[in-house]
């Protein structure tokens, strides 16, 4: 038995260099702008993957032959990551972008080794001089949501499907229920947590088990379209989140906060070619387009539009969601008359706001 | 026309290297057509991987790194699987050694010396993993509960426990997922790349696992339980004993895999290190016959197949399910074509056609009446299995019998008195 193990190994050696002789070629020198991002799961997740495989592929449409871009889909979080990092920084790649938070230590890890390969890292928080982050301020997006929410629920019982107990989900929570129930002060926001970014059964298991207990509209945190198909299926509404999920699902998604990464793709890159990229943490919001709220389903009345378009507005001008008074869940004071939370009160956002239903597991 | 396979009276050279190169040509047979549907050039593809794994030094350290995981969870398995324990929870036990070797490097190392908080994390990696394998160890050995089931379920349990851990109890501020990094004086230093001394322990676990199944009194034991405990009971080889002191051992191993894995690689508990190896594990202990040198050899060309994987969706910009299936289509005829190792197949025709098969050998021709005689429910070759089937059924009439009577008896006596 020993020996047939030992024939294997040895033919697959065998094989691996003569074919590895043939194989690989010499990089050229000269060329386009070589582009690789690490997707957490695949493109066609119609949510949060689909949405920065679309500003890969508008990089392409702007820069043509002058840039190059490819991708890695559904890689684990942890010590896989580094590995395909590394690879793409070994393979000659100028730019590697690796959009989900659980990237960021990997990621460090091979940025300093490889300090002229330019890193960027969507969520995080680590710097280098070669190693930037990026993100938008998808609550100021939720908050509008929660308005069309508020308004539209008639059981004022509202579900939300969550992915982590993170700063990064909370806020969005707390974002949303404020829009509700400025809308609509007695509506509730009841929370069941699934601990996944990407599993479209357990994802659809938690959005019935909202519908099970009453909600009549549904939203969620990850990157799959499967709460607001159950919601469909129940006749009940939801609010997309990711891309315009009404696109996929129907009118029964009566809105989505939504991402948008075209523009910054485009620009940062440009920078990178340019010689002018310089280490950033980028938190961009409605003002910068990199999210948004996506087209309104027909279901939405005109009033509920207009109230959105005059919040949408006073964001815009003057970024005020997270301004007092705001109670949080016990009822104590979390942000007191006329005080604003500065951002690093909303990165590190680890209570709910009053309205919301459910716990945050316990440290 | 009717297909048979006949178990061979002994295995010969050839088969042994025939069948896998076999095979392995089937498998890469079956991937290529995969990939020529998928729209991809079979032999680039094939070129792709192997450059992705063995082409570059960071490529065979990153194998080196997959292959530590595999090794240890495939010995653990092996042992057990060796007297038949299905010990499906190397899985669990993996994680299980994880927490247990982040928890003692992460909240043990106050007030120790530095020195000792690595040896420290280890063994409790490997007591975990044996706590985890030690449950359904003794279920079976003293209530007989099917294993299959209760080491399968564990592996949620541990899973479950370890994601409460790096997701609440234990979460670092700031992180999504992942404790504080463990101190430096815990790491398990790294060799190459990332591949860290976890590879050394790995080999000798395997030397020291070959020569016990070879050399010592317990590896005798096993093999003997494994192929008949009944004769393994006449021998006044203690079962219970064995299992329980086997499935220890192999949860220890498994543990210690999970260990390496916080200590050499992640450095922290976090997401990514219960990815499946306990489940490859198995396969990669039947493909190597439950042989640890085996183990070790299979485990490089998994963990080779898994790096080298990674250029499917890199090189060839095909989907990562393109890549997952692949990897399987690659498995199946492996695992299928062993058993023409112990089995030929045979073509035999229908007795109509006797001129052609008039020129046979006798051995051929007695064969072939056996297996008419089979069908006919009568005749040679069902003797020898009748008479098997007779002696077994006498054994368990016999004790079947004594247990029954005994148990009647008593219940009988116990009825009359009351």
């Amino acid at each position: 038995m020993k020996k047939r193990v030992l024939a294997v190994v040895a033919l697959a050696l065998v094989m691996s260099m003569a074919l590895t002789a043939c194989g690989t070629g010499a990089k050229e020198s000269e060329g386009p702008f070589k582009v690789a991002l690490v997707y957490i799961g695949p493109p066609g997740d119609l949510g949060w993957t689909y949405e920065h495989d679309r500003g890969r592929k508008a990089v392409e449409a702007e820069f043509g032959d002058d840039v190059e871009t490819t991708y890695i889909e559904s890689v684990e979080e942890g010590p896989d990551a580094a590995r395909v990092i590394r690879q793409y920084a070994q393979e000659g790649y100028d730019m590697i972008f690796a959009t989900s938070f659980g990237y960021m230590d990997p990621m460090f890890e091979v940025a300093e080794e490889f300090p002229d390969v330019i890193f960027e890292h969507c969520s995080g928080y680590k710097t280098l001089d070669n190693m930037g982050t990026y993100f938008g301020r998808i609550y100021q997006p939720r908050y509008l949501a929660g308005l069309v929410a508020g308004s539209m629920t008639e059981v004022n019982n509202i579900g939300y499907v969550a992915a982590f107990p993170i700063p990064e989900v909370i806020r969005g929570i707390n974002a949303f229920t404020l829009g509700v129930r400025d809308a609509n002060p007695e509506a509730t926001v009841t929370v069941v947590w699934t601990n996944t970014w990407y599993d479209p059964v357990k994802e659809r298991e938690a959005a019935i088990a909202l519908l099970d207990a009453g909600v009549d509209i549904v939203t969620q945190h990850q990157d799959t379209t499967e709460p607001q198909k159950a919601a469909q299926e129940r006749g009940a509404l939801s609010i997309g989140y990711d891309s315009d999920m009404r696109a996929f699902v129907g009118d029964t998604v009566l809105t989505s906060p939504m991402w948008n990464w075209e523009t910054y793709y485009i620009d940062t890159i440009r920078q990178a070619m340019d010689g002018k990229w310089e280490t950033h943490q980028y938190w961009g919001g409605l003002s910068d387009g990199v999210v948004k709220l996506a087209e309104f389903s027909p279901k939405v009345p005109q009033d509920v539009r207009d109230l959105v378009a005059d919040a949408q507005k006073a964001i815009i001008d003057d970024d005020d969601i997270f301004c007092g008074p705001i109670n949080a869940q016990d009822g104590s004071v979390l942000v007191a008359e006329g005080a604003c939370m500065d951002d690093a009160g909303k990165l590190s956002m680890m209570v709910f706001v009053e309205g919301v239903v459910g716990t945050i597991p316990a440290q | 026309m009717k297909l048979e396979l006949r178990k061979r009276e002994s295995i010969s050279r050839r088969a042994a290297i025939v069948v896998p190169l076999a095979s392995f040509g089937v498998s890469l047979l079956f991937g290529a057509i995969l990939l020529i549907v998928s729209g991809a050039n079979p032999l680039q593809t094939y070129a792709a991987m192997a450059g992705g794994a063995f082409g570059s030094v960071n490529g065979l350290t990153e194998v080196l790194v997959k292959s530590i995981p595999l090794i240890l969870t495939g010995l653990g398995v092996a042992l057990a699987f060796r007297m038949r324990f299905w010990n499906i929870g190397a899985e669990g036990q993996l994680t299980m050694g994880a927490v247990a070797a982040a928890g003692v490097a992460l909240f043990w190392s106050q007030g120790m010396p530095a020195w000792t908080i690595l040896p420290l994390s280890l063994l409790a990696g490997c007591i975990a993993g044996a706590v985890w394998a030690g449950v359904p160890a003794i279920l079976k050995a003293f209530l007989n509960v099917d294993e299959t089931l209760t080491t399968l379920m564990l592996n949620y349990v541990a899973v479950l426990y370890s994601e409460h851990l790096y997701y609440v109890a234990w979460r670092a501020p700031n992180y999504n997922s992942g404790t504080e990094r463990i101190p430096e004086f815990a790491w398990l230093p790294r060799i190459a790349g990332r591949a860290h001394a976890g590879i050394f322990i790995g080999l000798a676990i395997a030397v020291l696992l070959w020569a016990v199944f070879r050399y010592t009194r317990w590896g005798f034991e096993l093999k003997i339980i494994g192929a008949n405990p009944t004769a393994a009971r006449y021998l006044g080889i203690s079962i219970a004993r064995n299992i329980v002191v086997t499935l220890l051992v192999s949860g220890a191993i498994s543990g210690l895999a999970g260990a390496g894995e916080v200590l050499g690689l992640t450095r922290r508990l976090q997401q990514g290190i219960s990815v499946g190896y306990g489940y490859t594990a198995i396969i990669i202990a039947w493909m190597a016959q439950l042989n640890p040198l085996g183990v070790v050899l299979v485990a490089f060309l998994m963990a080779a197949l898994a790096v080298g994987g990674d250029q499917i969706q890199m090189r060839m910009r095909l989907p990562a399910s393109v890549g997952v299936v692949l990897q399987g289509m690659l498995l199946i005829p492996m695992l299928a074509g062993s058993i023409f190792r112990e089995y030929s197949l045979h073509v035999s025709r229908a007795r109509n056609q006797e001129s052609r098969i008039e020129n046979r050998e006798d051995t051929d021709r007695q064969e072939d009446d056996a297996v008419d005689g089979e069908a006919a429910e009568t005749g040679g070759a069902n003797g020898s299995s009748r008479s098997r089937g007779t002696g077994g059924a006498a054994g368990t009439l016999r004790s079947g019998g004594t247990e029954g009577s005994a148990g009647s008896l008593r219940s009988g006596g116990t009825g009359g008195s009351a």
